[in-house]
């Protein structure tokens, strides 16, 4: 039998952080993307077309309907149903596709919600000035509004970002090789498990911990900076 | 191609299902109350006590929230047997579910004790209350009250953490769903009806648990 020195195993652990790494990444931006488009759709329905009220309120529900979808049910459901129902249509995919399509969606109705609210902080005069000034709404979108959400709305995003990363072990459960699912794969080998998951948690801990802290200092130098 | 679902197959099983419910919302309900309780006494730890056991507190905090609920779940269940602790599933999703939510739970309190005016907790001592009396009758009720919602967010989020909980074999909804596909093979449709029990759950619970708030803990 191989023995496992404690540096195999915390070598081995290192090499699959790097798939955490990747697929919080991918997940990440995916959602960031994503969820832009949906933030942007939601503001042209309510306020790019004056007067189209209906418009406006289909375009508010359904976007409150994804959130709602999102953050109302386990991420290792939606993992699963992107599993399962990926592969349902005859459309054979490999975990970590299954993983990036479930993490995407989960972050960009995550995003959507965080970033909607720092539009919705700044002051509706804001909006009407730049009416005023006769620009179309991507204009006001692009040069006055976006810029002052977008300072407000980043430590919340790398709070969020935590998140992302922690979900991410639970692609482990699809079968996803990423840190938690090698740190299973190598306690099955070793029969230590204590030591593995301990190491596991201590990985985690290294990656999020940094981000967590970044996010609070940001957070505190927007509230006393201004 | 055509893609045919079966959502009877799945609901045929219902007594699974049921099952599964209510170890979902047991569990739930058990990991809330303590996990409260703890993030009270750890608030109150992490705002007013030593200098050590601030930093310890801390230290627990911080370690809980940067790592998945999963790793200290698969943490609990399979490293602690190693270490003389032997759990069954559901006393390992137990307390890392109390675990993971007095973490949160801890830093939602926090905020709302230390929003406390000076002049409040002055004006109790005035009237010999003694430190515990204070905390638990001035600073604690107007904190909660503050702090309320995002209190039943975080029992929400953990909730729905607890499907994780199947992976050790405990048999909440998520657990059942996985008992059923693997009867019939029905993955999809068992994963949709799961979800949306899980959907459902989480608008009751929230629901409930803002109704719950007032006339319970905090007075209105």
């Amino acid at each position: 039998m191989i023995e496992f020195t404690v540096w195999d195993i915390f070598r081995n652990l290192l090499l699959a952080a790097r798939w955490t790494v990747v697929l919080s990444l991918v997940a990440f931006i995916g959602g960031g993307i994503v969820g832009m488009l949906l933030l942007v759709g939601r503001l042209s329905a309510t306020r790019a077309v004056p007067g189209a009220q209906k418009a406006a309120r289909i375009a508010r529900r359904a976007l409150d309907g994804y959130v709602l979808l999102f953050q109302g049910t386990p991420l290792l459901m939606q993992l699963f149903l992107a599993y399962f129902g990926l592969a349902l249509f005859g459309i054979n995919v490999p975990a970590w596709v299954a993983a990036a399509v479930a993490l995407t969606l989960y972050t960009s109705a995550y995003l959507a919600e965080i970033w909607r609210g720092c539009v919705d902080a700044i002051p509706k005069g804001q909006w009407e000035a730049a009416q005023s000034l006769a620009l179309n709404f991507g204009e006001q979108l692009k040069y006055i509004v976006l810029p002052q959400a977008v300072r407000i709305a980043v430590p919340p995003t790398v709070g969020f970002l935590v998140q992302v990363v922690k979900g991410t072990a639970l692609a482990s459960v699809i079968g996803f090789i990423e840190l938690t699912k090698a740190g299973t794969m190598i306690t099955n080998a070793t029969f230590k498990p204590f030591l593995v998951y301990s190491c596991v948690a201590l990985m985690y801990f290294a990656l999020c911990f940094p981000v967590s802290l970044y996010a609070r200092k940001l957070e505190r130098k927007a509230r006393h900076g201004r | 191609m055509r893609v045919e679902l079966d959502f009877m197959a799945v609901l045929s099983q219902w007594p699974l299902l049921a099952i599964g419910v209510a170890w979902t919302l047991g569990l739930t309900a058990i990991s809330s109350v303590l996990g409260m309780f703890m993030g009270m006494a750890f608030a109150w730890a992490r705002a007013s006590g030593p200098t050590w056991l601030r930093w310890v507190v801390g230290t627990y905090v911080e370690l809980i929230r940067n790592t998945p609920f999963i790793v200290q779940l698969f943490f609990i269940f399979f490293g602690l047997p190693a270490a003389g602790f032997k759990l069954s599933p559901e006393t390992a999703s137990v307390l890392a579910m109390v675990i993971n939510l007095s973490a949160y739970a801890t830093e939602i309190i926090r905020a709302g004790v230390e929003a406390t005016p000076r002049g409040q907790i002055e004006a109790a001592e005035s009237l010999a209350l003694n430190r515990v009396q204070i905390y638990t009758r001035v600073v604690l009720p107007p904190a909660l009250k503050k702090v309320w919602p995002a209190m039943v967010s975080q029992i929400i989020i953990v909730m729905l953490g607890s499907a994780v909980c199947g992976q050790i074999s405990t048999q909440e909804l998520s657990y059942a769903a996985n008992l059923i596909q693997g009867r019939n093979f029905r993955a999809f449709e068992a994963f949709i009806i799961a979800t949306v029990i899980y959907l459902v759950l989480s608008i009751a619970v929230r629901k409930l648990l803002n109704w719950m708030g007032p006339r319970f803990l905090f007075g209105r």
